[in-house]
């Protein structure tokens, strides 16, 4: 009884599972998701429910003038018991819109959050660079390399001009 | 005809459902390379029957366009027809110009096919009282 009130209030949308008690606590809340849904696809044409499911007093009366010839209808009416039971025409479907820019935006203003994440990670979180990082260490770093000839054929060796100790021009 | 012209391959994608009392027009048809082949005869008229049924009810409209239009193919002015016709039946006018409008989605590019449709379909259209999406404007946005 209880159960058929409900199904009775969900109106026109089809419940497919059986409507069953459980163990004396009552009929199971049906949730909106386990019902058919309806959504405008190009390659599914007609949805399982109609869009508009309350239909107004006028909406009532025009679905009666459905039921006789179509010819008596007007082209108004015959648009709006298109937009009865269809949300979007393939033409408004298939239109661009303009989520593209909020999709860039969104992107952008997450990375410009990561890069504040990271400038304050640098100031806050890390200690200083270790002391192999000093310019005098870096400059004996780079001799040893040169005397030990590090890619002399392509590489840094072959950059460096040795008997004028300079870099080559 | 379309489908010489549009169908890609014979092992296109197909509905595969329990075939059951009533619903024999969705049988399975599987792409295998051996194997009778359904002609395009055949594939027409198993689809007009469908359509044609008499006492077909809504969900069956549903499920039957939804399927055909799955399909790598403009389906045949008759086959239209019969759904329009179904449509009629049914009482549903929306869904009868919501099939021209799958219909001409279907050709894609092929700017030629929707017209000819239209031209095949016009003594139903007439007949049924059914406006075509252009004629209400819904084609523009």
């Amino acid at each position: 009884m209880l159960a058929t009130t409900a199904l009775r209030l969900l109106g026109k949308r089809a419940i497919s599972t059986s409507v069953c008690l459980r163990g004396g606590h009552g009929v199971a809340k049906i949730e909106a998701y386990t019902l058919p849904a309806y959504f405008d696809r190009r390659e599914n044409p007609l949805p399982d429910i109609c869009y508009v499911q309350d239909l107004s007093v006028e909406q009532v009366s025009l679905k009666e003038k459905e039921q006789g010839s179509w010819a008596a209808l007007s082209n108004e009416e015959k648009v709006a018991l298109y937009r009865i039971s269809f949300k979007q025409s393939f033409a408004e479907m298939g239109e661009a819109t303009a989520e593209w820019k909020t999709v860039i935006g969104g992107v952008l203003f997450v990375v410009g959050f990561t890069g504040l994440i990271v400038l304050w990670q640098r100031k806050f979180v890390f200690g200083p660079v270790p002391h192999t990082f000093d310019p005098e260490w870096k400059a004996k770093e780079l001799q040893r390399m040169l005397d030990m000839r590090m890619n002399p054929v392509e590489g840094l060796s072959a950059k460096w001009d040795s008997e004028n100790k300079q870099w080559k021009k | 005809m379309f489908r010489a012209a549009v169908r890609l391959s014979v092992s296109g994608v197909r509905s595969i459902t329990r075939t059951q009392p009533g619903c024999q027009a969705l049988l399975a048809s599987r792409g295998y390379s051996h194997g009778k082949q359904e002609t395009d005869e055949e594939f027409d008229a198993r689809w007009v029957t469908y359509f044609n049924k008499s006492d077909i009810d809504a969900w069956e409209l549903r499920k039957g366009m939804n399927t055909l239009i799955g399909y790598d193919l403009v389906p045949e002015p008759k086959i239209v027809e019969a759904a329009l016709k179904a449509c009629r039946r049914l009482n549903d006018l929306a869904s009868a110009i919501r099939i021209l409008e799958a219909v001409k989605d279907k050709a894609g590019p092929h700017k030629d096919i929707y017209p000819y449709l239209i031209q095949e379909l016009k003594p139903t259209l007439e007949e049924l009282g059914i406006s075509t999406p252009e004629e209400l404007g819904i084609d523009k946005v």
